[in-house]
């Protein structure tokens, strides 16, 4: 082993002062390693720390105990120990999730994020690739590039990491040998190329004898290459990189502690501030002046006069408040930029997308879409292609694909519900990477980045029309609704849904009755019973009931519309309030036994394939405005117990 | 703390936290700031009111309490809140206060019962879903892994092979009712970290962990400050002998198992000097995270302890 020269600062000792005064000044890199278990990934990471003097006496008693337990370096230290934290890891001897760690140098702060390598973990990489300001690669010396290197390394720049380190690791299990080492660079430059990687810096290391980590080794003495350490402390950082760009604060929150004071808050995403810069809020693109950038004075808020705590200039990075010299219609969601270089606004893109749950993709469901500050509703369609990771410089790297499983990359066509503040992902992460959320488990299904906006959204404006949806309603005299009812095949929501509307209709009510079978007769008569022409089926379905509403009428819909995720779609669509989802609520052999149209006979006989209750799941609603059980309930009970939740209507 | 070139660590860490805490105001129904009146905590709090100003911070200060904590600790609990011009909510766990639950006759069931039982009361009491919390993923193994919007079931469990992907700064505050979400905004911070900002920044933290003569007494093997002597030797059965030491803390629990180390450092400068020159990891003075063998601290996060 090298003499760790992140031992104990003398300064520490000598002069304290000085040593704080040193290190409050330090910047900070994020970086990822990534590579397989067998290239040595964690025996690196440990080393770090353990050269860095991170690692404690007791630490390091109990790694000894542990190395010769389950290590798998016999008597010697198992560096990987100190890294693999997670109990079911430790036991499997894999790396399952993303670690962070910490170190420091004199020069720099580092947070490390140890990602796993296997196929099945590409989310967890692309997890940690995200933060990240550069990446080490590693390769084991005896392997060379490898499927995984290819993956990774494509990872990291579909993820837009500019640094890139490759670290042909263990060099010691083959006696330093440089022709080798010069083989797998080139064999790495050559690939590199091909999917647009510009540069990378190529370290002849040992993680295990730490070879080229924090010094130099004896034993690549025709290595002339920065050693790990240096390289990483002289990486530019990407918040400093940002700073050159146009100024981007997507507004997190408006802070209004009274009526004189309105500051909107956020963390600066690209670009610097000044007071007296002129800004522009999207999507209103409505113009105001920086009248100052307020912090918290020094010892309180209450001390100190309020100019104590103004900026002069914030940057980049920083999270600050601002106040405009005009009152201007600005919150959550919104994006303040530079008035002559303001983002796009669009909801119509094309997109990469990272799939990360276990539940694949399905096109045209709503998912929310969260992007800055921002959150909308939107629908993937169909990929343009999956690429194939592990051979993304391939000629057949692209794949068709109908969908996106988990850890699958696609080039897809999104669409929100709102138009939103976006740059391309390229220029600024902050408003080209979005998350993907589904509506019913709350889950991060997948990761994307913002190409570009699709002509189209942009060139078709919403038509203002005079007469307003208020007029419509108030001729009529009522409230729009949309009363929905869902539940099995044979359940009576036709039944109860037309007693409804004939009793609204002798209340002078103007109503409209959707019915499921109608409907497909002709606007729906292009689509089938397949999960995405069922969705889309609903989706039109939830427009043609918005229209009504903006006419002012009171829509009644007669649908089986079995799933949760639909029913929230229109949910979604329609007004707050407007949308009352009726549960018609039979069991399954209450209505086979009814078997109205003799449809659960055929669907048993297997003659009806994909039927509710029988073949294909119905989601009941978990909390609809209305439930009716309709074993206690006539039909003529049921209409009236529902006029009576739905009254006044006006 | 502006600089003319690149944000300095302390900065991008303090602008981290703060964009942290502005989403989960933003997203969350019903948060609150846990609040254990050590110095992260002295550091989150600060940076709440940093995040929020001149707003104060839009949530409630909650101290879930064991009534073991130092004196010291309960005064300045109601000085920093008032300061903040927050809300404090203080929760004992009435069943731990009925059977007299204490670090002695109990053992781990004291941590339990006030602790991760006390929490778990709390939170559902109130109906907060979202609460934060002051832990750094620098402190044990198992927090390295942790989210910092790390999502709890219904019944405040923590499953560390279904976490939530974490991408960007793009965080996932959805749940279902009765589900809520542990926020961990000092996540990225280090034990050094968080001592450089309590000096650039002056925050006020207890005084014990600055070195003075303090009233000691050994038990197990351990160093432990008679705070309440009285109280001691009734739940001990006899009074334990008293040495004046010079002692100062480098974590801050109940006083009975929060073990002291001798030291002469009285001032922020010296105690931090000392921590570097150290050889044994921050937590070695509780006594908690060794009762479990090898996964203790993931073993009580999986069970609802924050």
């Amino acid at each position: 082993m090298t003499d760790p020269i992140y031992q104990t600062d003398a300064l520490i000792a000598e002069d304290i002062e000085a040593y704080l005064e040193q290190h409050q000044n330090k910047s900070m890199l994020r970086f990822i390693t990534c590579g397989s278990v067998d290239d040595g990934k964690s025996t690196l990471i440990g080393r770090l720390l353990y050269d860095s003097k991170m690692i404690f006496e007791d630490q390091l008693a109990a790694l000894e105990t542990d190395s010769k337990k389950v290590g798998t370096q016999g008597q010697e230290i198992d560096f990987a120990l100190l890294v693999d934290g997670l109990a079911a890891e430790r036991e499997q001897g894999i790396t399952i999730d993303v670690a962070y760690r910490f170190f420091s140098t004199e020069k720099r702060k580092f947070i490390v994020a140890d990602c796993p390598g296997h196929e099945q973990y590409t989310r967890n990489m692309v997890t940690g690739a995200s933060t990240a300001d550069a990446a080490v690669i590693l390769i084991d010396a005896r392997k060379g590039v490898l499927v995984q290197t290819r993956r990774h390394s494509f990872l990291c720049h579909q993820l837009g990491i500019k640094n890139l380190v490759l670290a042909v690791n263990k060099m010691d299990l083959i006696d330093y040998d440089r022709e080798k080492f010069d083989a797998i660079v080139a064999d790495y430059e050559h690939f590199a190329e091909s999917i647009g990687i510009e540069t990378f810096t190529a370290i002849p290391m040992s993680g295990l004898a730490g070879d080229n980590i924090t010094t130099r080794s004896d034993n690549t003495p025709w290595y002339d290459g920065p050693v790990l350490i240096d390289h990483l402390e002289q990486i530019e950082v990407r918040s400093a990189a940002n700073r050159d760009k146009a100024f981007r604060l997507p507004v997190q929150w408006v802070n209004r502690p009274n009526l004189d004071f309105r500051g909107f808050s956020g963390q600066i995403a690209t670009g610097t501030v000044k007071p007296g810069d002129m800004l522009r809020s999207l999507p209103s693109g409505k113009t105001s002046k920086v009248k100052s950038i307020v912090t918290m004075p020094s010892g309180g808020s209450a001390s100190g006069s309020a100019a104590d705590g103004e900026l002069s200039e914030a940057v980049a990075g920083q999270s600050i408040t601002i106040t405009l010299e005009d009152e201007i219609d600005c919150s959550r969601g919104d994006v303040l930029a530079t008035a002559d270089s303001p983002p796009e606004v669009a909801d119509q893109f094309e997109s990469t997308i990272v799939w990360m749950d276990d539940e694949p993709l399905v096109v045209g469901r709503a998912y929310w879409l969260k992007l800055g500050t921002q959150t909308v509703s939107v629908t993937v369609a169909h990929p343009k292609y999956e690429i194939d990771v592990n051979n993304p410089a391939g000629s057949g790297s692209h794949l068709a694909s109908q969908t996106l499983h988990l850890n699958q990359i696609g080039v897809c066509e999104i669409t929100t519900d709102k138009r939103i503040v976006f740059d391309p992902y390229a220029e600024n992460r902050a408003l080209g990477g979005f998350i993907l959320i589904d509506k019913i488990t709350n889950h991060t299904v997948g990761a994307g980045m913002l190409h570009f906006s699709l002509r189209r959204s942009q060139n078709v404006h919403w038509q203002p029309t005079d007469i307003t949806r208020e007029h419509h309603a108030g001729m009529k005299n009522q409230t729009p609704r949309v009363l929905w009812f869902t539940g099995l095949s044979g359940s009576g929501k036709s039944t109860i849904a037309n007693e409804v509307e004939k009793k609204l209709a002798i209340m002078n009510r103007h109503t409209f009755l959707l019915d499921g079978d109608n409907v497909r007769h002709g606007l729906n008569k292009d689509l089938g019973f397949t999960e995405s022409d069922r969705i889309e089926n609903i989706r039109r379905i939830g427009e043609v009931a918005k229209l009504m509403t903006d006419a002012g009428l009171i829509v009644l819909t007669a649908f089986i519309s079995p799933f949760r995720a639909d029913r929230q779609l229109v949910r979604d669509m329609i007004d707050a309030g407007e949308f009352i989802e009726i549960h018609v609520d039979t069991p399954l052999e209450v209505a086979e036994e009814r078997d109205v149209k003799g449809l659960y006979k055929k669907a048993r006989e297997g003659k009806l394939k994909n039927f509710t209750g029988i073949d294909s799941p119905y989601e009941a609603p978990e909390s609809p405005e209305i439930r009716v059980n309709t074993v206690e309930m006539t039909p003529q009970e049921a209409a009236d117990y529902i006029i009576s939740k739905i009254l006044p209507l006006k | 703390m502006t600089d003319t070139t690149t944000l300095t660590h302390l900065q991008r860490l303090e602008a981290e936290s703060i964009h942290i805490m502005r989403e989960v105001a933003a997203e969350a129904d019903k948060p609150v700031m846990l609040y254990s009146i050590g110095k992260d905590s002295a550091v989150m709090l600060h940076l709440a009111r940093k995040a929020f100003y001149p707003s104060p911070p839009p949530f409630p200060l909650m101290h879930v309490d064991t009534t073991w904590k130092f004196q010291d600790m309960y005064a300045l609990r109601e000085k920093a809140a008032q300061d903040a011009g927050m809300e404090l909510i203080v929760h004992r766990n009435p069943e731990a206060e009925e059977r007299g639950i204490n670090p002695f006759d109990h053992g781990p069931l004291h941590t339990d019962m006030w602790k991760t039982e006390g929490l778990k009361q709390a939170l559902d009491k109130y109906g907060f879903d979202a609460a934060f919390g002051g832990a750094r993923r620098d402190e044990e193994k198992s927090r390295a892994k942790e989210r910092i919007f790390s999502f709890r079931t219904a019944t405040h469990g923590w499953d560390p092979k279904n976490q939530r992907p974490e991408l960007w700064n793009l965080y996932n505050a959805r749940k279902k009712k009765g589900e809520s979400i542990r926020v961990f905004p000092l996540s990225n911070w280090t034990e050094l970290d968080i001592w450089q900002y309590i000096m650039a920044e002056n925050i006020e933290i207890v005084p014990l962990y600055l070195s003075a003569k303090r009233p000691t007494y050994e038990h197990e093997g351990g160093l432990f400050m008679a705070d309440d002597i009285d109280r001691l030797e009734k739940v001990m059965g006899h009074r334990p002998e008293i040495t004046e030491r010079s002692i100062r803390f480098r974590t801050l629990g109940c006083f009975p198992l929060t073990g002291a180390v001798e030291s002469e450092a009285s001032t922020l400068q010296e105690v931090v000097q000392e921590m570097l020159l150290t050889t044994t990891s921050e937590r070695q003075g509780r006594v908690i995270d060794k009762d479990a063998g090898d996964a203790s601290m993931e073993k009580k996060k999986q069970e609802g302890y924050f």
